[in-house]
């Protein structure tokens, strides 16, 4: 399913479109798929059955244009929390996303270990992340020298919020990248809070992309907002990155439509007005307003599409609740690895 | 074959598994020049490509390692002085430590971070740091503080094998003092064993680094009163070895832990309360610790570091007065 979102679109291109109109239905999907889950996830956590969400709603766009500008198998993934929607890309499913909500035993994440939407599957590429932010960037630096000595041809995608640009590891790992001209792509979801935080109280510059500059990185804003914008200026980066031009800082000026998390009150900071604003540019509505209008697809097609989706997170959840917690001796183990 | 110092066994050992494993890297501050201490002194000109400098930037020297290793290779990072590591604790302890554990095995770490540590040098409050307590209070990471040059050449391979992150202290004052004929030498070559260097039935003396030395110096002169010293070179932090330690202090029923560290929350604190609980009913006197004051850090002036850091003759009298219990 993933594979098939970054085929080749030599000739299939729709007019007006870099991707194909089997691309687009995808991201459509993807975008879909990835607001249904948070928004099944908080409704758990309103009834008791999950602890913890936190969200990337609003973003999904910012997260399933870079994805599909990208190759899951060959490229690495460095997340951070909100990229529920990048995990989808790169083969995520929606009965696996549950898990992870949900703490189960069989998540593939982390089997419970850490709290919900902590990333990680070595198998798809994807690094483990922890709460901690920026510190995964530094570990895309690594990846990249790593696959760099060893010939092989990736890029590694690190994403971020605007908030965690402020941490010296951001600082470091962008530095340590051009001096090296390692394939990362420094991916910042601008989403113009850290929590309460706006971005003028995080830099004295007005975009996070100023920054990138500073370190002698091609930099570039992009809207957010929009998952075609995104998804052409990731491709272009990474597939320079990959050739051996260096690392690209890409920030994406998006909007967090929900609060920082599901503890949080946003009411206390954020004014409504500003809300209902960016409400009316909500990534999803952008995006089924365009393909219907440019012909990609007609109404019926695409509430059909969403109507699958919804059933496959309502099965999601219900087939998710009923698997099996850890055991609480499961706390142990897995200190160390064994053998070499 | 000539006896070696502990800077040529780490060198050594840091060639013998570039030699043999090509996924095996260097990095770190000053290493293609060499390395202030001369570590890694040749090794740029040998393995072109695999020694690389890092910007001055621990965190960025732990994390990038994190990210190598994750993705396969084998980084050996090198940190200048143990006392500027805690710029990368985070990377240690929030990530590195943590890396198999929050993944229940699906990710893990074969990752060296070596580093010079301990007094002696006059290297003032900046340059004799002891780390292992701070480092060896974290599960997921192992610490390795070997004292002879057989074991950090044996120490040093085992830990670059290791698919979990190992944290190497060497003891800089020990460098070029301590030499050793490697041939016919015992050569620790799992990590997480103790070792008992010495035997006597007084008195046990627990230690690591160079204070292993001068606890060996001081049981020589107290052999000759008539004293007998029980004597465990640590070897490793964590794991911790409680069986040896168990078994040392049983054999005498008298322990001295010995560090350089300051008192208050030094490892030699879970020595003890290790022995306490484990092996009570043979102990025939108080369990004693000889360590650094409890002041923020080692001063600069020759004065005052001999004041801070322990030595034989302090060890010596704690032993005569554990003796005498």
């Amino acid at each position: 399913m993933a594979s098939a979102t970054n085929s080749e679109t030599a000739g299939g291109a729709h007019p007006g479109y870099p991707l194909t109109r089997a691309q687009l239905l995808q991201m459509y999907r993807y975008m879909v798929l990835a607001r249904r889950l948070d928004e099944r996830m908080m409704t758990l956590q309103r009834q008791g059955l999950a602890a913890f969400v936190i969200a990337g709603v609003g973003q999904e766009a910012a997260q399933v244009g870079a994805a599909m500008a990208l190759r899951p198998g060959v490229d690495y993934l460095a997340p951070y929390y909100r990229d529920l929607a990048v995990n989808l890309v790169f083969g995520m499913t929606a009965r696996e996303a549950m898990l992870n909500a949900l703490g189960k035993r069989d998540d593939p994440n982390s089997h419970g270990r850490q709290m919900p939407a902590h990333w990680g599957n070595r198998e798809r590429r994807v690094v483990t992340q922890s709460s901690v932010v920026a510190t995964q960037l530094l570990h895309a630096a690594g990846i990249a020298l790593g696959a760099r000595l060893r010939g092989e041809e990736l890029v590694v995608f690190a994403s971020c919020g605007e908030g965690s640009t402020s941490r010296g590891d951001f600082h470091e790992a962008l530095n340590f990248a051009s001096i090296h001209r390692l394939p990362v792509i420094f991916f910042v979801e601008n989403n113009g809070y850290a929590i309460s935080e706006r971005t003028e109280k995080e830099m004295a510059v007005p975009h996070v992309a100023d920054r990138g500059r500073a370190y002698g990185i091609p930099s570039a804003v992009v809207d957010g907002m929009d998952a075609v914008a995104v998804y052409q200026t990731v491709k272009a980066a990474a597939d320079q990155s990959r050739r051996g031009g260096g690392p690209h800082l890409i920030e994406a000026k998006c909007y967090r439509l929900w609060p920082h998390s599901s503890d949080d009150d946003d009411t206390r900071y954020r004014p409504r007005a500003e809300l209902e604003e960016w409400a009316k540019k909500d990534p999803l509505v952008v995006l089924r307003g365009r393909l219907m209008e440019d012909g990609v697809a007609a109404d019926g097609e695409l509430a059909q599409l969403e109507a699958e989706v919804e059933e496959e997170v309502r099965e999601a959840a219900q087939w998710a609740l009923r698997q099996p917690d850890p055991a609480p001796e499961d706390a142990l183990g897995y200190v160390f690895k064994e053998g070499g | 074959m000539a006896a070696v110092t502990v800077l040529e066994a780490v060198r050594g050992a840091l060639a013998e598994a570039m030699e043999r494993d090509e996924r095996v890297l260097v990095l770190g501050e000053d290493v293609e020049a060499g390395g202030v201490f001369r570590a890694t002194d040749g090794l740029a000109k040998r393995f072109p490509g695999r020694v690389i400098d890092t910007p001055l930037a621990e965190s960025s020297i732990i994390g990038v390692s994190i990210g190598l290793a994750h993705y396969g290779m084998r980084p050996v990072a090198e940190i200048q002085f143990a006392d500027f590591i805690h710029a990368g604790f985070d990377q240690l302890c929030s990530e590195a430590s943590r890396w198999c554990y929050r993944t229940c095995g699906d990710a893990w770490l074969p990752m060296v971070v070596r580093t010079p540590w301990g007094g002696g040098v006059h290297g003032g409050q900046h340059h004799s740091q002891s780390i292992e307590a701070y480092y060896g209070h974290m599960p997921g990471i192992k610490v390795v503080v070997p004292s002879f040059p057989a074991d950090y050449r044996s120490l040093l391979l085992a830990a670059i094998d290791d698919p979990n992150p190992v944290l190497f202290l060497e003891h800089k004052r020990t460098y070029r003092l301590i030499r050793q004929e490697l041939e016919g030498a015992p050569a620790e070559t799992v990590i997480g064993r103790s070792r008992i260097v010495r035997r006597g039935d007084d008195v046990t003396v627990i230690a690591w680094g160079l204070m292993l030395h001068e606890s060996l110096a001081a049981a020589e002169q107290l052999a000759a009163e008539g004293i007998g010293c029980t004597v465990v070179d640590l070897l490793s932090v964590q794991p911790l070895d409680r069986e040896t330690i168990c078994e040392a202090a049983k054999a005498t029923g008298k322990v001295l832990i010995v560090h350089e560290d300051t008192l208050t929350g030094g490892f030699g604190a879970e020595i003890a309360a290790t022995i306490a609980e484990h092996a009570f009913e043979f102990l025939d006197a108080p369990i004693r610790r000889l360590c650094g004051p409890d002041v923020p850090a080692m001063p600069y002036h020759h004065a005052m570091e001999a004041f801070f850091m322990p030595d034989r003759e302090r060890i010596a009298a704690a032993v005569r007065e554990l003796a005498a219990y």
